[in-house]
């Protein structure tokens, strides 16, 4: 059955469905819905834990030890507050925990305001704390694509052993649209348990930790931790496509901005411009081989986010100078409308066509 | 067809589930929908206003910089709103509380006494029902009936003892509105 | 001190139940002589992480081990909020009034007029603020069950602090509610001193700013 849900509360119902039984977080704009629908929902779950943190560092720490006791955990913030969580993601990251944190950005840098942006794409696929790791971050554009999303998520954090962002907006989490979730709650299969601290009774001590006093050994744990991503980089690479097959201008665009790019991108078919979309549903692992692919058989890249200029790195990183990149910027909260958007791709599309004659 | 709206007014005059009504009602009718309310510290302030989209295909932004259709339950969003209007555009006006001597020449204006006709059904606070009927009358964005039908199910769990209030009221708005 | 609760785990047959956060510091290599279950948290979350393993697994017994810079510094909101939400975990403070990790730097515990090497001149209330005493700040809660600040300068002390350690866990095991035994504990390298004065120095000195004592106890 559909219902008209906003987006932060999608992700809680997803949550809750997808075995999900701790939540734990600090108010923060535009994202306060899912933990007082978490508070509430929560309350009607067997062993169903919520707290409102004190800080969003107690928050993810919270998480941290849920995580280590067994439980399926999640925390949710807000750039700034995002920015808090980083010690833990960290250690989360270190120690192999898996976990799901939900950013629905907001315009910053500082406080900002709570208008939605793309400003913390950097923070996010780097791994955003201290140290050489990285985290899954998935990039939904629908109130349906953060319901379906977040039970992936969770899949994900248990395979991989790992905290994976969802990254969202403040446009995102307000919303709402129609949304269906599955039928019957989900039973977790979590494959490698060994690491869950349950007390000491019958087995050899357990011990999670992070110090690793020794280089040598502490080498041999970040290549470890190297060899997951390389894992999760060959099999969790995730995007979609839209009317890219006869295309001579391709445009990179995720979440908000990549609807606001595929409303662009049919006016401009209506008009006749060969204009396609790629746009990732994995910001990290990020797709480098569809744009490689594409850019054999074209060589305009567009990428449009509501930042000044992020994702755009990597898509050159993928492109190693083989085709031209084309960039349009929002920061700080605006969200231009696709007429506004199709003009500016127009203009450039015309330019490149101008100069292949 | 897209078809953006934007419903404007007081705190406590109903506004958003005004939006929030006709977005299930879409949603009920099978059309493609987004509800974008205004949030944060710009709720606080005492004004709100949401965005309802409505589309036979999807919908690739909730926000409306240039609406078809403006709600204003008073002043300030009347004045607000009816700026961002396309030309040609309509705006919907609580007459109640709304002097319209300050209107564009481009676009259409229609008065709905809104507040007068709910008093008149003993509820003021289903004046923004009533308003949501006239608005569909010259919208046409959903059918009418099928929306009285789904009203048990619009409302939601809970709020059975408000059905009869609230069809009344949307009655009450929708056949103020003449052909 | 690590051996002293490893005493009353065995002792109270609790070893099997245990789950234990040791923080970053010294109390990490912990692990290395106790045979439980552990996972170490970030630098002053201690409770935080408590919080969400005891939540989770309310049949075990939670405990944190932290030092005076883990705990009433960069740990204070972790500590004070877990206190006050009444959370069935247990804390052993360790209140050695110096940061000895790295090297002897002031402690909110240290003592006015102390010398470390971040206060040089001795520290001057004016410029540094006074000792915060812990156990004292939370029996000003309502939530907390039982706080008591014990040493283990000498035998007698010490049996009096494994008394409060197996008090604590009985209050955790019993679902009474949150409690924290502060030990106050020698730390000869960054005081400068024997450990014969060390422990002198716990009785002369430091108790009479961090009056030993039940402080708050809740009938259990």
């Amino acid at each position: 059955m559909k219902r008209l849900m906003s987006g932060n509360n999608a992700i809680g119902e997803a949550a809750v469905l997808a075995g999900c039984t701790c939540y734990f977080g600090y108010p923060i704009t535009p994202q306060n819905e899912l933990p007082e629908y978490m508070a509430k929902r929560l309350a009607a779950v067997p062993d169903g834990v919520f707290i409102q943190a004190e800080s969003e560092l107690a928050a993810i720490n919270m998480v941290l030890g849920a995580s280590v006791a067994g439980a399926r955990a999640m925390t949710s913030s807000s750039s700034p507050g995002i920015s808090l969580k980083q010690e833990g993601i960290s250690f989360l990251a270190a120690q192999e925990l898996p976990a799901v944190i939900v950013n629905m950005m907001r315009g910053g840098p500082g406080l900002g305001n709570i208008s939605p942006a793309q400003s913390d794409y950097f923070q996010a696929t780097r791994g955003g704390g201290h140290g050489d790791y990285k985290i899954i971050v998935l990039a939904p554009a629908s109130v349906q694509e953060l319901a379906d999303t977040t039970a992936l998520a969770f899949d994900l954090a248990d395979m991989f052993r790992t905290p994976v962002m969802i990254l969202g907006d403040g446009m995102l989490g307000q919303m709402m649209e129609p949304v269906t979730f599955p039928a019957k709650k989900k039973e977790r299969h979590l494959a490698h348990a060994d690491y869950v601290l349950t007390g000491a009774k019958g087995r050899p001590a357990r011990l999670v930790k992070s110090l690793i006093l020794d280089p040598k050994e502490a080498e041999d744990h970040n290549w470890k931790l190297y060899r997951k991503y390389q894992r999760i980089e060959q099999q969790e690479v995730r995007y979609e496509t839209f009317m890219l097959d006869d295309a001579a201008m391709a445009v990179l665009a995720y979440g908000t901005a990549a609807r606001i790019a595929r409303g662009a991108i049919k006016r401009l078919r209506e008009e006749g411009l060969k204009i396609g979309l790629i746009r990732p549903l994995t910001l990290w692992p990020f797709p480098n081989k569809i744009i490689q692919d594409t850019a054999k058989h074209l060589h305009d890249f567009f990428v449009f986010e509501m930042s000044t200029g992020q994702m755009v790195e990597d898509v050159k990183l993928a492109l190693e100078g083989k085709a031209r990149v084309h960039f349009y910027g929002r920061p700080g909260g605006v969200v231009p409308t696709p007429v506004e958007l199709s003009r500016i791709i127009s203009r450039h599309y015309y330019q490149s066509q101008k100069r292949k004659k | 067809m897209l078809i953006k709206t934007i419903f404007s007014g007081f705190g406590g005059q109903g506004v958003l589930s005004m939006g929030n009504t006709l977005a299930n009602a879409a949603m009920l009718q099978g059309k493609y929908v987004t509800y974008l309310p205004s949030y944060g510290a710009e709720v606080r302030g005492g004004t709100a206003n949401c965005t309802v989209a409505i589309g036979d295909e999807e919908i690739a932004s909730p926000v409306a910089s240039e609406p078809d259709f403006v709600v204003s339950m008073n002043q300030p969003s009347f004045l607000k709103f009816q700026s961002t209007l396309q030309t040609g555009g309509l705006i919907l006006v609580n007459s109640t509380l709304v002097n319209v001597a300050a209107a564009r020449g481009d676009i259409e204006v229609i008065e709905v006494p809104t507040s007068e006709l709910a008093e008149k059904l003993g509820s003021i606070r289903a004046a923004n029902m009533v308003m949501l009927g006239a608005f569909i009358k010259v919208s046409n964005l959903v059918s009418f009936q099928l929306m009285l039908k789904n009203l048990p199910e619009i409302l939601g769990e809970g709020k059975a003892k408000l059905i009869k209030i609230n069809k009344e009221a949307l009655e009450a708005g929708y056949n103020y509105i003449k052909e | 001190m690590k051996k002293v609760y490893a005493e009353v785990l065995d002792e109270m047959d609790l070893r099997e139940k245990a789950i234990c956060v040791p923080p970053a510091g010294c109390a990490v290599l912990a692990y290395d002589y106790i045979d439980i279950d552990m996972v170490e948290a970030p630098h002053g979350r201690g409770a935080a992480v408590a919080t969400g393993i005891k939540r989770v697994r309310p049949e075990n017994l939670v405990f944190s081990y932290q030092g005076d810079g883990d705990l009433a510094a960069i740990g204070t909101a972790e500590t004070l909020h877990a206190a006050n939400r009444g959370e069935q975990i247990t804390i052993f403070f360790v209140n050695n009034a110096v940061y000895g990790m790295t090297g002897g730097q002031m402690a909110p515990t240290s003592l006015l007029g102390q010398k470390t090497t971040t206060s040089p001149a001795g520290r001057d209330p004016g410029r540094e603020g006074y000792p915060i005493k812990v156990c004292e700040v939370l029996a000003q809660l309502g939530a907390p069950a039982y706080l008591e600040r014990v040493a283990v300068n000498k035998p007698a002390a010490i049996r009096n602090t494994k008394k409060a350690i197996a008090k604590a866990f009985q209050y955790q095991l019993r679902k009474t509610g949150f409690s924290l035994v502060e030990i106050l504990s020698p730390c000869p390298t960054n005081w400068k001193l024997n450990s014969v004065e060390s422990c002198a120095w716990i009785d002369d000195v430091m108790s009479k700013v961090f009056p030993l004592g039940v402080i708050k106890e809740t009938t259990c």
